[in-house]
């Protein structure tokens, strides 16, 4: 069988669990895809002899019975995970040569589960951008394209990397991170399916911040099945992450009856925008429509403060992450500018932030410190927290009303072309993340699930947001809406 | 709010960012056109809210003030582009 790298996580365990197949072979099928696709730039630091390894351990593992699910199964991982003694840089040039001494608590779950890390998957510089083209390992392609138009396409953002090497086949599945729509926004681009959990229900431990209320780890996979199994290895309390919850995690995959029947979904008025292309509009229509007929209740709701989320967002994140990559100073780690004759500290400082850090990040940094500097702080960082606050209520008052989750698009367009956006002001690209930053404001976990293709060939997905702690409920949701949809196609190989 | 190119000099001195003198007009502008787009914000009756400060209710959780972890200085000063000594190395900042 050569085609041992198309499976998913589900069918994989039943193979291996059936004896049929090894976790070898899995593993060098996928290391074999991955040397094929070099021209989608999604694998930037390989790591065959960890997986082998990694592989043969799980193999005996899963011959001596009682393995976990996620035993065998070979995955990528996003760079801003640290993984120990592996390069692990955020895709920044100033964590260039970092090779933690740590583990994240998520990727060592995943080890412990008997999972195989078959390397790091390309993003965008510390997760900032939508379209994975501020990384300095350069873009990744995406593996679809526009019918017989060979005009490269963004993979979407952050993870990028991600979501080209899942729809590529090059993995099992990769871990993702969201901090405004960095799994669902690339997960929709790519058609696969992409979650992002209720805030805490992942440790952030050893995943490089950026906006730190806001940064949530997900399951990015090839079905909805994929995701229930590989949260549940990723999920759990931590000590070292203060935020983590301390909750119990559920058998996500358990709650996976497909049965919606009664379930009321919610359907947010201000999520059609002006200017949102028909295909979008018919999509969401579509949607509605199969979750209606799969016997949930549909309920028009109103999500006021919607509007809002975007610029609250552009001053919240921005503001976490000026504090948080402050750390990145040329003293302890990474890259250190060489600095003239009569250069002091702050002048290393300054130099060494400046090649560090590219223009992207530069302006975040920036705008988080104007937004935090004295005078400022009360008129913006305040102001947004407030109008956070709000976003939130709109979430809760429509769950108090009995709304169990809310359809809406994912994203505003397909997937876009690599460059297409560079003469945009950064305001534009920011405009890719409407449908799901709201959800990260409140912390709600939420999932991409991929549903049609629009006119040109391209997939487009539906997002499902849903109550928090609440990822089984969602996740059946999404099982009926995957189910109902029967997205099936793949990108033609072309790489 | 706007920002000219004085404000967006000493924005980058606040970030530690190096921003050569011909960049700070562009600079200015990009971050002028990212305020123009906070502004809306002014939209929002705030009057009463409070500002999240946790998105989950859930209070910081608190342990025994013990120390949990150390002895690693070989492991802390692995990354470090100059260790010497036990220590990171850095320009003179005393005179």
């Amino acid at each position: 069988m050569s085609d041992l790298n198309k499976l998913g996580i589900s069918e994989a365990r039943d193979a291996l669990r059936k004896g049929g197949v090894t976790s070898v072979e899995l593993t060098n099928a996928c290391l074999g895809a991955i040397e094929d696709a070099g021209a989608l730039n999604a694998f930037v630091h390989n790591t065959p002899e960890i997986a082998r390894a990694q592989a043969a351990a799980a193999d005996t593992r899963i011959k001596a019975g009682d393995a976990p699910d996620m035993c065998g199964i070979p995955l990528g991982i996003k760079d801003l995970f640290c993984t120990k003694g592996v390069p692990s840089q955020a895709a920044s040039r100033i964590l260039e040569g970092f090779k933690p001494e740590y583990e994240s608590t998520i990727t060592q779950q995943l080890w412990d589960a008997g999972s195989v890390m078959l390397g790091k998957l390309n993003m965008d510089e510390f997760a900032m951008g939508s379209s994975n083209e501020t990384s300095i390992y350069g873009d990744v392609v995406n593996p679809w394209r526009r019918g017989n138009d060979d005009t490269p396409l963004t993979p979407g953002g952050s993870s990028g990397g991600s979501a080209s090497a899942v729809a590529a086949d090059l993995c099992m599945a990769a871990t993702g991170t969201d901090t405004g729509g960095s799994i669902r926004q690339p997960a929709a681009f790519v058609g696969i399916t992409g979650l992002k959990p209720t805030y805490g229900r992942c440790s952030r431990w050893g995943v490089v911040a950026f906006a730190s209320s806001l940064d949530q780890a997900g399951p990015m996979t090839k079905s909805v099945r994929d995701a229930a199994i590989m949260l549940g290895a990723m999920a759990g309390h931590d000590v070292k992450d203060s935020t983590s919850a301390e909750l119990a995690v559920p058998d996500f995959e358990a709650a996976l009856t497909g049965d919606i029947r009664g379930k009321k979904i919610g359907i947010p008025k201000e999520y059609r925008m002006e200017g949102m292309p028909q295909e979008i509009e018919q999509l969401w229509a579509d949607g509605t429509a199969m979750l209606k007929d799969a016997g949930a209740e549909i309920v028009d709701i109103t999500l006021p403060h919607t509007k809002y989320a975007l610029p609250a967002y552009y001053v919240v994140a921005p503001a976490e992450a000026s504090s948080n990559l402050a750390r990145y100073d040329g003293v302890r780690f990474g890259h250190r500018a060489k600095i003239g004759q009569g250069d002091g500290i702050t002048e290393m400082y300054e130099k060494t932030r400046a090649e560090g850090f590219g223009p992207e990040v530069q302006r975040r940094v920036m705008i988080g410190t104007y937004v935090l500097s004295a005078g400022f702080y009360d008129a913006y960082y305040n102001r947004a927290r407030k109008v956070r606050s709000l976003i939130k209520k709109d979430f809760e008052d429509v769950f108090a009303q009995g709304v169990d989750a809310i359809l809406t698009p994912a994203t505003p367009s397909a997937a876009f072309g690599l460059g297409e956006m560079a003469d945009a002001d950064p305001v534009q690209m920011y405009l890719n993340d409407v449908f799901t930053v709201t959800v990260n404001l409140a912390g709600l976990p939420g999932i991409a699930v991929p549903a049609g293709l629009d006119k040109q060939g391209l997939p487009l997905g539906l997002q499902l947001i849903g109550r928090p702690w609440e990822e089984g409920d969602l996740l059946n949701t999404a099982y009926a809406l995957e189910q109902a949809a029967g997205f099936v196609a793949k990108p033609a190989k072309w790489w | 709010m706007s920002i000219d190119t004085q404000t967006a000099a000493r924005v980058a001195k606040l970030a530690r960012i190096a921003v050569p003198q011909e960049d700070l007009p562009k600079l200015a502008s990009e971050l002028n056109g990212i305020i123009a787009f906070m502004e809306q914000l002014n939209e929002v009756d705030v009057e009463g809210v409070e500002p999240m400060t946790s998105v989950t209710p859930q209070r910081l959780k608190r342990r025994e003030d013990v120390v949990t972890d150390g002895s690693q200085q070989k492991a802390v000063l692995k990354n470090a582009p100059d260790a010497r000594e036990g220590f990171f190395a850095v320009p003179k900042v005393v005179e």
